[in-house]
């Protein structure tokens, strides 16, 4: 089990690597890959039990990322665990190339493609159902975009989540409050979120989506027995790079040059400050 | 009680029809549950899911049965493709039924995305197809799920003809790894004569009578009703008429296609599906590609407000019926 430090160090890299990657491309969704960094950081080093060794298992975990559009985040993390080498990476969006501008199962590591909002909640719902089918104690996971939420089909996953009281399915909300529009909340209000959630049978924690310890923590096993764990997580689009954050524009924006000399900088900057200058 | 629903076949056709030997079946629907039920008792990872369909799936018994091996997700077709994608990523082999007309609209994304796309075995069962559920009006119509899925990479399309056609489909999607559609009614089929000695697979078109005057190409639930065309034609004007039966929608049987457009004076063909996008227009490309030249009529239901009432009104109204199919043929093959 790597240690928080070693996960903060991941983060940092993890971050670097997003941008490094989206700058090659010239394409790619930066703000909400850096604001999942850190869920994905912490599922795939400490919760999820997957690995490029088991990745056929029947008894494995899954991950299914129903915000498909931040697939840097998830190509950098598979990448780090083994499932390919980052230089595989160097064809993202190219022509031909598995590493296209969403998760497809060509893609080593990957469960499900994705890309269309609203589908990944019954995509998980089916899955930990069948572990409750064969008597399975692999768990499920989906990450969901909060401006996904306006998709009705959720609502549909949510309910049949709560009536097969799918305790071995987890749903992480990254919810960084902006959407292409604009703020979610001006897009389409979804607050009282943990309400919502709760109200339609999920046991739900809100968590800070940058705290890694906190993410640990309700992460690791289900919330409540006989309940899916809903987890909101309180997560900045453009995390980890201070003219980013928070700011819409980068929701698929590119860094120019400058731009991306900056944000390197920055990032390289902070790994100095955590390895004492030896990162 | 409602008044009994008006007969598919006139007197003549029934008359026809007994001269055939053809015996009465039942609705393909149950021949599906039947052989669903079978398979299920035999391998605990056949799953149904429904959308609170189990009624209208014929899946009652099923359900009482084997419990542990239907799913339901309540009205939310959505979840239901969705649902059946996680199950069937996990090794179940996994039977989505729900009524064509929701299943192949409400939840197109969903088929294209999480089941063609991500290629799980996952067999969409569209329930009361075409103008099944012709008196309850165009909501409740499927006659755009061919068009929709001819143009989904990934997913073979299937409309059984019969309660044979039905029950090999069902065994044939079970043992297939890739993703399945099929497509049936709920009234009672004519059972058909074997098309030939070869077991069936997905694909081959199989001649249910051979001939060289008249082609009639034809899919699903209208196939009965080409087949007694044919012999119509025969016994009334002496021609000589062809009948393919053509389960499998996608991939098509290029070959037959081609050979009866080649061998015969004209090409009629018979779908219960709107004239764009479906079986009829595929049977066109298939004839043009390959450069014949032959008469050819393509009957389905006109890009036009549908009339509604019984299945059996709706063929009678779009000359889906013997006497339709037949009054058709003449007509291409009249000089002009």
């Amino acid at each position: 089990m790597p240690t928080d430090r070693e996960l903060a160090l991941k983060s940092l890299r993890y971050r670097r690597s997003v941008l490094r990657w989206i700058k090659h491309a010239g394409a790619g969704h930066t703000g909400g890959s850096l604001s999942c960094v850190d869920i994905l950081n912490v599922l795939y080093n400490r919760i999820l039990r997957v690995s490029p060794a088991t990745a056929a298992d029947p008894g494995r975990d899954r991950y299914i990322q129903s915000k498909g559009h931040s697939v840097e985040a998830l190509f950098v993390v598979l990448a780090d665990r083994g499932f390919f080498p980052e230089s595989d990476l160097e064809t993202l969006c190219a022509y031909r190339s598995p590493y296209v501008g969403h998760p497809t199962r060509h893609v080593a590591g990957v469960e499900q493609n994705t890309g269309a909002l609203g589908h990944g909640l019954p995509i998980a719902v089916g899955t930990a159902l069948a572990a409750k089918l064969d008597g399975a104690d692999f768990r499920a996971f989906t990450l969901l975009g909060d401006g996904e939420l306006a998709e009705g089909s959720n609502w549909e996953g949510a309910l049949a989540g709560a009536h097969y009281k799918l305790d071995n399915l987890t749903a992480v909300i990254d919810c960084n409050t902006l959407q292409i529009t604009g703020r979610t909340r001006d897009v389409m209000n979804h607050e009282p979120l943990a309400e919502k959630w709760a109200a339609f049978g999920w046991a739900v924690r809100t968590v800070d989506g940058h705290d890694l310890a906190a993410l640990t923590a309700a992460l690791e096993r289900p919330l409540e027995a006989g309940k899916p764990s809903c987890i909101i997580a309180r997560t900045t689009k453009g995390k980890g790079v201070s003219f980013m954050e928070d700011v819409g524009k980068w929701h698929h924006g590119v860094p120019n040059d400058a731009e991306y000399a900056q944000a390197i900088g920055e990032l390289d900057a902070a790994l100095a400050a955590l390895t004492g200058g030896a990162a | 009680m409602s008044a009994p629903a008006p007969s598919m076949y006139s007197p003549a056709a029934k008359a026809v029809a007994e001269r055939l030997g053809l015996q009465m079946g039942r609705a393909n629907l149950e021949a599906f549950a039947d052989t669903l039920l079978e398979l299920a008792r035999a391998d605990r990872n056949v799953l149904a899911v429904t959308s609170d369909s189990r009624g209208s799936g014929k899946l009652g018994p099923f359900g009482q049965a084997l419990p542990g091996q239907i799913v339901e997700v309540g009205i939310a077709e959505q979840a239901l493709v969705g649902i059946a994608a996680g199950l069937g990523s996990c090794g179940k082999n996994v039977f989505a039924v729900s009524p064509a007309c929701f299943l192949t609209a409400r939840s197109l994304e969903q088929i294209k995305n999480d089941i063609c796309y991500s290629d799980h075995p996952v067999t969409l069962v569209g329930i009361s197809a075409g103008v099944s559920y012709g008196a309850l009006g165009t909501t409740h119509h499927s006659l755009h799920d061919f068009a929709v899925l001819r143009a989904i990479n990934n997913v073979t399309v299937v409309a059984p003809a019969d309660n044979f056609e039905t029950r090999e489909a069902v065994r044939a999607a079970a043992a297939s790894d890739r993703p399945v559609y099929l497509r049936f009614g709920k009234a009672p089929l004519y059972t058909l004569p074997a098309g030939g000695s070869e077991p069936f697979r997905f694909g081959p078109a199989r001649q249910l009578r051979d001939g060289d005057d008249v082609a009639f190409l034809a899919t699903g639930e209208t196939v009965v009703h080409a087949l007694l065309a044919a012999a119509h034609l025969e016994a009334t004007a002496g021609l000589r008429c062809r009948v393919l039966s053509f389960p499998t929608v996608k991939p098509l049987d290029v070959a037959a296609v081609a050979a009866a457009a080649k061998e015969c004076h004209a090409v009629v063909t018979a779908e219960e599906h709107m004239v764009h996008g479906g079986f009829g227009e595929a049977v066109a490309s298939v004839i043009a590609q390959a450069g014949l030249a032959v008469r050819f009529r393509l009957v389905g239901i006109p890009d036009d407000y549908t009339v509604t009432g019984s299945q059996a009104d709706i063929f009678r109204h779009y000359g889906l019926t013997m006497e339709g199919l037949a009054a058709t043929a003449l007509d291409a093959l009249k000089r002009t």
